[in-house]
């Protein structure tokens, strides 16, 4: 085994990219959350963003279109979801894993014209002069676009949920539906849109995996990494600060054994591919001993009468 | 303008209604998806829904249906159990991944030897081994109130690399000539799940997932167990005060899920597959979500809804071959079933009025 082959600062890196796709999926999520609304689509809206993205950006040669096409993808499936929770009044576990099911398909067959294709490389923007610090400018400064688009989204969800009006308004739907009905705040309206950003971010964090990250459409490619950005919401207790730091134990986890696997550890390749989703579970046992910080109306049904 | 009222009690006609209507809407929706690919969609329609039956061919077809339908209604049928009390294990998959390598080994394991005892000591194991993989995300939810989902879920994808570890690694064939995949258990008699009858699709899973059938209803319906299943779903506060213990409810209903998948993991891995290999897998734990509730985690309903799913897999084989249709339509196909089924749940609870619009 040979060790030295790792670089720390390339490690380090490569995790800011590893962690964005959760990272975005998680943030969207913590909103839909926040709404008071459990979307356990995310998966499959993830992967709906993954290939609207990528056949976007083979069709019209643009990452930027791809992008843009994810998430409008993503927020198309999650508008279903919101249809089915807050119009037909749905059960939201139910119609999540409905959603992911119906996305899985859906992904599949959309893009079996699509399997084996190169999309156009997405170019890295390096910020001058801050790029070329040592070490932080590679670590930091070097990244696409998207990286430093999902650091902003984080610090945006996080200022807009603690100062804006707009913000209190849907901390107030996602804590007690009813007192914000009685208010007169439009509880179904404001999850809906609560529930299509999420779908966005998913469909985003989707297309970065298909675009960037892997770059190629295979199916089923986002192998659960919808499912961990709603472990790390918990992980986050709700706040988009830990969001961001979940991401990167996360993302530094998935590179690590990816690196370990190349540095040939004699460990077989399947036993260090399991390791983020046992640490997912571990995380969630330390995290799960505090219940308090949930939204108090998270997965209750809404339904105004009268 | 539409309004909803609540009705005062769940509509029973449209209980049993709903899942009619729901496959009905699926079937045109789905028309419409195979026309949008280019085929014709009545006959599209037909071939997955009436050719395995009464087609030319349906003597082959028809005992598929037991074989594809079985392990459906035997996983469906543990899940229910669970989704009555609010208690979502949705990593059946990995359950049933784990279950089959557990019996995969006690067979490998003793393997020339012919012996009466091997069957029934995998059985065991397969059962065994289900349960403690389902044993993990309720042991965490009992203890420290772990989200079952999340954990249940992320087992799926451990399953998945460890299947991929004994495919290629432990379990693999010696004279496999380096192929991955276990030796066939086709090959070895005495662990072999044969047909009980020749011809019918009727192996030991089959009739295993019957007797869970039968099982779940004497359980729902004539046992305490089950009434305190069902009261912790429907009245969950009312369930505490009256005594039912929630954390032998979690052990019971997960315990019991996994139990069932793994079993119908080891009937399928010692029968229809007849080997461990990377994909002998096909996502039945997934599918039996769609079972479980278009059954509206009835035991009967998962028993007719299973033996319909199982029908859309044979019809898709058919239709893919004989018209070209992608496999993943089909799976798109199944993912519609569950969200029609959500949506005209609706009525059985609410009821559509029309209303004028008053002024506020």
């Amino acid at each position: 085994m040979d060790l030295s082959s790792i670089t720390p600062a390339l490690l380090l890196a490569s995790l800011m990219v590893a962690a964005t796709p959760i990272l975005l999926a998680g943030i969207g999520e913590l909103v839909v959350e926040r709404a008071g609304v459990l979307n356990l689509g995310v998966e499959g809206m993830m992967i709906t963003g993954a290939i609207c993205g990528f056949a976007v950006t083979i069709e019209t040669g643009s990452p930027l279109m791809g992008f843009v096409a994810a998430a409008a993808g993503g927020a198309g499936l999650a508008l279903l979801f919101g249809a089915l929770t807050q119009v037909a009044l749905a059960n939201q576990v139910a119609s999540g894993l409905a959603l992911t099911l119906f996305g899985l398909g859906l992904s599949s067959l959309l893009g079996q014209d699509y399997v084996g294709l190169k999309p156009v490389q997405t170019p890295a923007f390096k910020i001058p002069l801050l790029s070329d610090i040592p070490f932080l400018g590679r670590v930091l400064f070097s990244h696409d676009l998207m990286v430093y688009f999902g650091l902003g989204l984080v610090a945006a969800v996080w200022a807009l949920l603690k100062y804006s009006r707009a913000g209190l308004i849907l901390r107030a739907v996602g804590e007690n539906h009813d007192a914000a009905h009685a208010l007169g705040y439009k509880v179904v309206r404001i999850r809906i849109l609560a529930i299509m950003f999420g779908g966005a971010c998913a469909g985003l964090g989707g297309a970065y995996i298909s675009l960037i990250r892997v770059p190629q459409w295979t199916e089923g490619m986002t192998s659960g990494a919808g499912w961990i950005a709603l472990a790390l919401v918990v992980f986050a207790s709700w706040k988009p600060g830990r969001v961001l730091l979940g991401a990167w134990l996360f993302g530094g986890v998935t590179v690590l054994q990816l690196n370990l696997q190349a540095a040939g550890l004699a460990i077989p390749v399947e036993y260090l591919s399991m390791s983020p989703y046992l640490i997912t579970i571990l995380v969630l046992v330390i995290m799960s001993a505090d219940k308090s910080r949930a939204p108090a109306s998270l997965g209750r049904i809404f339904h105004a009468s009268g | 303008m539409l309004r909803l009222e609540k009705r005062p009690q769940p509509s029973r006609v449209f209980a049993y209604l709903t899942p009619v209507l729901a496959v009905i809407i699926t079937m045109i929706a789905g028309g419409m998806l195979f026309a949008a690919l280019g085929k014709n969609p009545v006959e599209a329609i037909r071939t997955i829904f009436w050719d395995p039956l009464f087609g030319e061919f349906a003597f082959y077809y028809r005992p598929q249906l037991l074989v594809k339908g079985g392990p459906l209604i035997l996983i469906a049928i543990g899940l229910s159990l669970g989704f009555r009390a609010g208690i979502w294990n949705i990593g059946a998959e990995g359950q049933y991944i784990v279950g089959a390598l557990c019996g995969a080994a006690v067979a490998l394991a003793f393997y020339p030897l012919e012996a009466w005892y091997i069957f029934p000591l995998m059985i065991l194991a397969g059962a065994l081994g289900g349960m403690l993989w389902a044993m993990v995300p309720a042991l965490l939810k009992v203890k420290f109130g772990t989200n079952e989902i999340l954990v249940s879920l992320m087992l799926v994808y451990v399953a998945e690399n460890l299947l991929a570890a004994m495919a290629l690694g432990r379990m693999k064939n010696p004279e496999g000539h380096g192929f991955p995949g276990s030796r066939n258990l086709k090959d070895y008699p005495s662990a072999f799940n044969d047909e009980i009858i020749t011809g019918s699709g009727m192996h030991w899973g089959v009739l295993t997932a019957f007797l869970a059938v039968i099982f779940a209803y004497v359980l729902l319906n004539r046992h305490m167990l089950g009434f305190s299943i069902r009261l912790t779903g429907e009245a969950p506060r009312a369930a505490r005060f009256s005594g039912v213990n929630p954390t032998r409810i979690i052990l019971f209903c997960l315990g019991i899920s996994g139990l069932m998948a793994g079993l119908a993991g080891m009937f399928e891995v010692s029968g229809p597959s007849g080997q461990v290999s990377i994909d002998f897998n096909v996502g039945y734990g997934f599918t039996a979500i769609i079972v479980a509730f278009l059954g509206r985690l009835h035991p009967v309903g998962i028993l007719l809804a299973g033996l319909l799913m199982a029908l859309t897999y044979i019809g898709g084989e058919i239709a893919q071959g004989n018209l070209g249709l992608p496999s993943a339509a089909i799976q798109l196909f199944q993912g519609m079933l569950l969200f029609f089924l959500l949506a005209v749940d609706l009525l059985t609870n609410y009821r559509i009025r029309f209303v004028r619009r008053e002024a506020a």
